[in-house]
């Protein structure tokens, strides 16, 4: 967290983050297409948000993306897996029988619930991470 | 033909290996993990595993040892003297063996006459083709092993539970 006065790091930082970023949710979206998912995405996020507090200090990175987002971010990734089992159970079908979300179309019902649990991965492991990252830093101080 | 590239990538893992058991600085080691980490990505990739890859590169050379090095800040860089490293040699010594004589049973690498790839795979590439979904891991990891995934979420959910409760969070805190 001493590396404030580093120039050509925090320049070179700032010019890849963006790319980071969209890269995570490049791998998100494209998760069904191309190689990643909600947990690479999340990861990929993860690291973008580890770089910029490794970079520019953790209060700046906190600035970012709040503690408390990320503190409820765990919880509501795993909230959204039970959710979509759940509404799959509502529906009539078994706890995440995707294909009921779309009666009408299961396969585009198994591609909703795909979308809400690679969402829910997502959110819960970009947030871990994160979180976790904030909880080591807070610690060495 | 490919295997001299794997045969290259395996010699510099075991490079890697040995020296994170011989540095006595742990700061080096992090990185000679990362370093393991990287060459694993590489070898993923070279056996078409792209998803397994992109996670090792991002976890184990990324995250794993931001948060490694994290750790280290809190505790000390410098691996105390230990004499009598006799058990532990002989422990690790027969765990790999023990792990390279049941690789002996395993199908071999590529082999299309495996059991899974007679009965399993089939099975999934014909599901994913019929999701309309081309990336057959997305299909096993999110419908066909949606029980697996939402386990694994659980997973991370705990062990965040858990380095909250160890390392403290909140008000109550001590920094």
């Amino acid at each position: 967290m001493r590396m404030r006065e580093n120039t050509i790091l925090r320049v070179a930082a700032k010019s890849l983050l963006p790319f980071f970023f969209l890269f995570a949710f490049y791998v998100q979206f494209h998760g069904d297409f191309g190689p990643g998912g909600g947990f690479q995405a999340g990861v990929i996020f993860a690291a973008g948000v580890v770089l910029y507090g490794l970079i520019y200090g953790v209060d700046a990175a906190k600035a970012v993306i709040p503690k408390p987002w990320v503190e409820v971010g765990v919880a509501l990734g795993v909230l959204i897996w039970i959710a979509t089992g759940v509404a799959t159970m509502l529906e009539g079908g078994r706890y995440l029988e995707y294909g009921k979300l779309d009666v009408a179309h299961p396969v585009h019902g198994q591609h909703l619930g795909i979308l809400f649990v690679e969402f829910g991965v997502l959110m819960a492991v970009a947030s871990g991470m994160t979180l976790i990252f904030y909880l080591f830093a807070e610690r060495g101080r | 033909m490919d295997v001299p590239v794997e045969a290259f990538l395996f010699l510099l893992l075991l490079v890697t290996a040995v020296q994170v058991a011989r540095l006595r600085d742990l700061y080096a080691a992090s990185m000679m993990t990362a370093i393991f980490s990287l060459l694993s990505a590489g070898l993923f990739v070279l056996m078409d595993a792209v998803d397994v890859a992109f996670t090792e590169a991002a976890v184990g050379a990324g995250v794993a040892t931001v948060l490694s090095l994290g750790a280290l800040s809190l505790t000390g860089s410098r691996e105390a003297k230990k004499r009598g490293q006799i058990f532990p040699f002989v422990v690790v010594t027969l765990t790999g063996a023990a792990l390279i004589y049941g690789t002996l049973d395993m199908p071999h690498y590529g082999d299309a006459n495996a059991v899974i790839h007679r009965h399993l795979a089939p099975d999934f590439i014909r599901g994913s083709a019929e999701l309309e979904i081309p990336n057959v891991v997305t299909t096993v990891l999110a419908s066909y092993r949606g029980y697996d995934t939402f386990g694994e979420s659980f997973v991370v959910f705990t062990a965040v539970l858990g380095v909250i409760l160890m390392l403290g969070t909140g008000k109550g805190a001590k920094p």
